[in-house]
């Protein structure tokens, strides 16, 4: 979450009434737990959406008819790559930094 | 209007009165008639709800939670294992802040099998944060009801609420209960206005991330002080309830026959009908005992022990559940209540009732001849009542 959310609290009685962001969950980017990376092989794809829809972080986004992983978000957990239906999308791990 | 409820019906009324907006719950059993009576007022036209049936207690929470934090006045019922798979979602209500009011039906958890009478279930959730009161008749659950949604949504206590009545001795017996005209009731909730919620309009995100050099801490003091404050509102809110209704149930601890009392027997639940009738018998025999009815089990009536603590010799303690490898709550915690006084009672704990074992007048009595042998006794500080076996 990045610093311009953050608001600094120095007693107790000025915090909200429970935890809060200021924001959707668009504010936190997952992208950073992944290990496992989808790539879409596009001559595979068939543009049937599957991934899209099984997609449990909605990080399957669709550009120009085709499916692009919103590698912000991905978490990497595979869903895609074990729902497609032509064997179009596999999982790489992530290079070390 | 008066007409003839169960304990059960009185919950389903109650949330009536109260305009529930949401009632999510899980129709299965140990569930209770509660949602059934739910279902047929929304069938006939006469209660205008969402009713969402989930697949499980553990969802039935999470959108009851949802509910709340979108700004509706929400209901939920349940009862024993159905209390137990909810346990790590009543944190998040509580945490969260959501003033919902749930009723469960007291029932044994399993195994063996059993849906009778028995408090371990909510025993067992004493520290999620949910105020907790335990309700002798039908009338005081739908009456309770109504002051439970006024002191939970109060912007100085915004914590949920749970009610509990013991399983077929109060769910499943009726009784004439007077239902508030619902003109009444409206002035005396009016409605649910809490002052964050999630709107799309204006986007935040509940139950996010605090790091420990943060704001956790701060939070959980906060909870902390909510209850106290909640505390003072019961009393307040009954007193009004009172001037409007023209009923109250004695605050947090309800006193019968205690003002001169030696011996002091305290339970919750429907036992404490059966005691009322033993105490009567027993100060027709110049005995001078009464009941402290644990009404509240949190927040905890310390000060209301701790006064009635000051005339009383011997204070048994009757426990429907058992904590293992210690005692029953009740006891442990009575006993916490009263240690820093300087001269304080015996204090007698006496495990009974559990899995639904009949609490008869004859086991109280048995109760109260035993308290009062304070000598040969000494040595055992709780005792399971009419254990097979148990007694030679």
């Amino acid at each position: 979450m990045g610093k311009k959310y953050e608001i600094e609290y120095k007693d107790y009685r000025d915090l909200p009434l429970s935890p809060i962001a200021k924001g959707t969950t668009l504010v936190f980017k997952t992208g950073g737990w992944r290990t496992m990376r989808p790539i879409i092989d596009l001559e595979k794809c068939k543009k049937c959406g599957i991934c899209w829809k099984y997609c449990p972080d909605v990080s399957i986004l669709i550009v120009d008819d085709y499916p692009k992983v919103d590698l912000e978000y991905c978490k990497g957990c595979g869903i895609c790559a074990n729902e497609c239906p032509f064997d179009a999308i596999v999982m790489v791990e992530e290079e070390s930094q | 209007m008066k007409m003839v409820l169960s304990g059960n019906a009185s919950a389903a009324y109650g949330s009536m009165l109260a305009r529930a907006e949401v009632i999510s719950a899980y129709p299965i059993t140990p569930q209770t008639k509660i949602v059934e009576k739910i279902a047929d007022l929304i069938a006939s036209g006469e209660f205008k709800t969402e009713f969402v049936k989930v697949e499980s207690e553990h969802s039935a929470m999470a959108a009851a939670i949802s509910a709340s934090l979108v700004g509706a006045r929400t209901f939920t019922a349940t009862s024993s294992q159905g209390l137990m798979l909810m346990h790590e979602v009543l944190h998040w209500a509580s945490a969260s802040r959501t003033p919902i009011v749930m009723v469960n039906i007291n029932r044994a958890v399993a195994p063996p099998w059993s849906v009778w009478a028995d408090q371990t279930d909510s025993i067992a959730q004493r520290d999620t944060g949910w105020m907790q009161f335990y309700c002798e008749s039908c009338q005081e659950v739908l009456d309770t009801m109504l002051l439970l949604y006024k002191v939970a949504e109060d912007k100085d206590v915004m914590m949920p609420a749970m009610l509990s009545e013991d399983a077929f001795l109060l769910s499943h017996t009726s009784e004439i209960v007077d239902i508030p005209e619902q003109e009444e009731v409206d002035d005396f909730l009016g409605k649910f206005e809490p002052e964050m919620i999630l709107d799309v309009e204006n986007p935040m995100s509940f139950g996010s991330l605090s790091m420990p050099h943060q704001y956790y801490y701060e939070f959980r003091y906060k909870m902390a002080e909510a209850m106290e404050v909640a505390r003072e509102k019961i009393l307040e809110v009954e007193k009004e309830f009172e001037k409007r209704f023209g009923r109250s149930y004695g605050g947090l601890l309800d006193l019968y026959r205690c003002d001169d009392a030696e011996i002091v027997l305290v339970a919750a639940g429907s036992m404490s009908s059966t005691i009322r009738v033993a105490v009567d018998e027993m100060r027709d025999k110049g005995v001078n005992i009464g009941l402290a009815r644990l009404r509240v089990f949190r927040p905890f009536p310390v000060d209301e022990f701790r006064k009635l603590a000051k005339n009383a010799r011997i204070v048994a303690v009757l426990d429907r559940s058992f904590c293992f490898g210690y005692e029953g709550a009740f006891f442990t915690e009575v006993k916490s209540a009263l240690y820093d006084m300087d001269v304080r009672p015996l204090v007698k704990g006496y495990v009974l009732g559990i899995g639904g074992r009949d609490v008869t007048l004859d086991v109280i009595h048995e109760v109260i001849e035993d308290c009062q042998k304070t000598k040969e006794t000494k040595d055992e500080p709780f005792k399971w009542i009419g254990l097979k076996g148990g007694e030679e």
